[in-house]
């Protein structure tokens, strides 16, 4: 029995979206290598715990709670409240059912949908595991994870991806610069704004001191794997790739994804160069995330030659931005708040440079509801937080290392000084 | 009998200790320190911010020389370990009232 050609353009756009999805996943072990080797060595192992739980928060908030809120189809109250719907009510996709659709058939498996969605909160909420690093108690930081994965980022990714009021307004964000990065982000400078800085960061008189990271090997593999994971990340927000004009676009998306990455580490290096002195790898790893975010807005209409100008003023952006936030004694240790906030306000206004069909006004509502909303959400979550249970370890842990008071083990004890 | 306390730069523990070998030095003790002399050690940026890298890693030679061999023992040391440039190190030289082996017991200059 020969099968019909729709089956095949179905099963390979499920593969597709089920590859990038797990492509996305790996992010998670870019995110976990990056936040490990820029944190020092006595909190390494609490970092690690926080980004792998709050992984395993993610998955299970987003299906018990995030996903139904973020997509209610036709169940929404308004553009601004989304409703509460059933998670797939009817299943998955059939033959005959997708035959009856014609042209407005399913074209890849519902489940396959809920794969490549769950993998993102994840991302968002990774990002704020690095900002409030060294001095954040575990279990307040898991309770936040549980509100944002249940809560905040689906309400705001409703507002775009659910077919919102940003939607209908005319807001392009392809894979996430708003709805991912910005959102998490906004989240973590709420957090750190409630938290303070670690201490010993700011001294007397004004003085800014550096608290390098403990493991550079680190800092480089999980800034290469997030690069690996973008081109989930990007190339599978296409959403399928079985037709010649789709396979098209999600090539574009490779070559231009790299290339804001590669714009945005040269142009950080050089940057750094002139301004510090040297080249400062951290900066260097900003800089290539800074040019991933920056394109994650609209990574399928530049031409790569724009894609080159979009990912390096990204990559420029972030080292300026580490030192100003640095300057306003906002302390972040691996420069979450510079990476994915400001650049991803680039890239949703260098939309308007590559896409027609976006337009200022639009990529500007955008930006300020994403960041209004959840930055004031977060901020309310946090304090309430703060009041119940405390956001910051005690000076005494703070100073010994989160790693033996809240995991009970070090992560390099043969280098540890028995002090 | 004296006793000599080199503290070099790392790299060039390979070339003190053939020099000393040529002078006849039989045994000597080393140790990785950290400290800072004159220069009281440099600033480095990290992301914008300065910290002072204020200890800098040395080698500290220990060596027991009788005392006629001992200015021959300061300046190979000397010789061998200078690169001309800040942070070469120092070398003291301290009197020393006693020597024993251990093993045999034999004192001074037979324990040497």
């Amino acid at each position: 029995m020969s099968k019909n050609p729709i089956e095949l353009s179905y099963a390979l756009d499920t593969l597709y979206l089920l590859v990038s999805g797990a492509l996305v996943l790996w992010m998670a072990a870019g995110f976990a290598m990056l936040e490990g080797g820029m944190v020092r060595a006595k909190n390494t192992t609490e970092i690690l715990t926080k980004n792998i739980g709050l992984f395993c928060i993610a998955c299970l908030m987003y299906y018990l709670c995030g996903y139904r809120i973020m997509y209610p189809g036709d169940g929404a109250f308004s553009g601004y409240f989304p409703g509460f719907h059933g998670l797939f009510p009817n299943g998955d996709n059939t033959l005959s059912g997708l035959l009856e659709a014609g042209e407005d058939a399913a074209v890849y498996s519902n489940l396959a949908d809920f794969f490549f969605q769950v993998v993102f909160v994840a991302t968002a909420m990774s990002i704020v595991s690095g900002a409030v690093a060294e001095r954040m108690k575990l279990w307040s930081f898991f309770l936040f994870a549980l509100v944002m994965c249940a809560l905040i980022y689906p309400i705001q990714g409703y507002w775009k991806w659910g077919g919102g009021f940003l939607d209908q307004a005319g807001f392009v964000d392809f894979a996430g610069s708003g709805v991912v990065h910005l959102c998490g982000a906004s989240a973590a400078l709420a957090g750190v704004l409630v938290l303070g800085p670690r201490k010993g960061k700011y001294g007397k008189g004004g003085a800014i001191n550096a608290i390098p990271g403990a493991n550079m090997p680190m800092v480089g593999l999980g800034t290469l794997i997030l690069w690996l994971g973008w081109l989930g990340f990007n190339g599978g927000s296409q959403l399928q790739i079985s037709t010649v004009s789709d396979a098209n676009t999600v090539a574009l998306v490779f070559v231009n994804t790299t290339l804001a990455a590669a714009a945005g580490g040269l142009l950080a290096m050089v940057t750094a160069q002139i301004l510090l002195r040297k080249t400062d790898l951290t900066m260097l790893c900003n800089g290539v995330l800074g040019g991933l975010v920056a394109i994650t807005a609209a990574p399928d209409t530049p031409i790569p030659g724009l894609a080159l100008f979009v990912g390096g003023i990204g990559g420029m952006l972030v080292v300026l931005s580490v030192l100003a936030i640095d300057r306003l004694k906002i302390d972040d240790p691996v420069g979450a708040i510079s990476v994915h906030g400001v650049c991803g306000i680039w890239g949703l206004i260098a939309v308007v440079f590559t896409n027609e069909e976006a337009t200022l006004g639009a990529q500007l509502a955008g930006v300020a509801s994403i960041f209004a909303f959840v930055f004031i959400a977060s901020s309310v979550v946090w304090y309430v937080i703060k009041t119940i249970i405390g956001l910051r370890v005690g000076e005494q842990v703070e100073y010994e290392g989160m790693d033996i008071h809240e995991c009970g083990l070090n992560a390099y004890p043969e280098f540890l000084n028995k002090a | 009998m004296n006793l000599i306390t080199a503290i070099i730069k790392p790299f060039k523990l390979d070339d003190v200790r053939d020099a000393l070998s040529e002078v006849g030095v039989s045994g000597m003790t080393v140790s990785e320190v950290k400290g800072f002399g004159r220069q009281k050690g440099h600033t480095e940026l990290y992301r914008g911010a300065e910290y002072v890298v204020d200890f800098l890693p040395k080698i500290k030679i220990e060596i027991a020389a009788s005392d006629e061999s001992t200015q021959a023992v300061v300046a190979a040391i000397q010789k061998a370990a200078s690169s001309g440039k800040v942070g070469d190190g120092k070398i003291f030289v301290a009197p020393l009232s006693q020597a024993v082996r251990i093993r045999t017991g034999e004192l001074n200059d037979d324990a040497l």
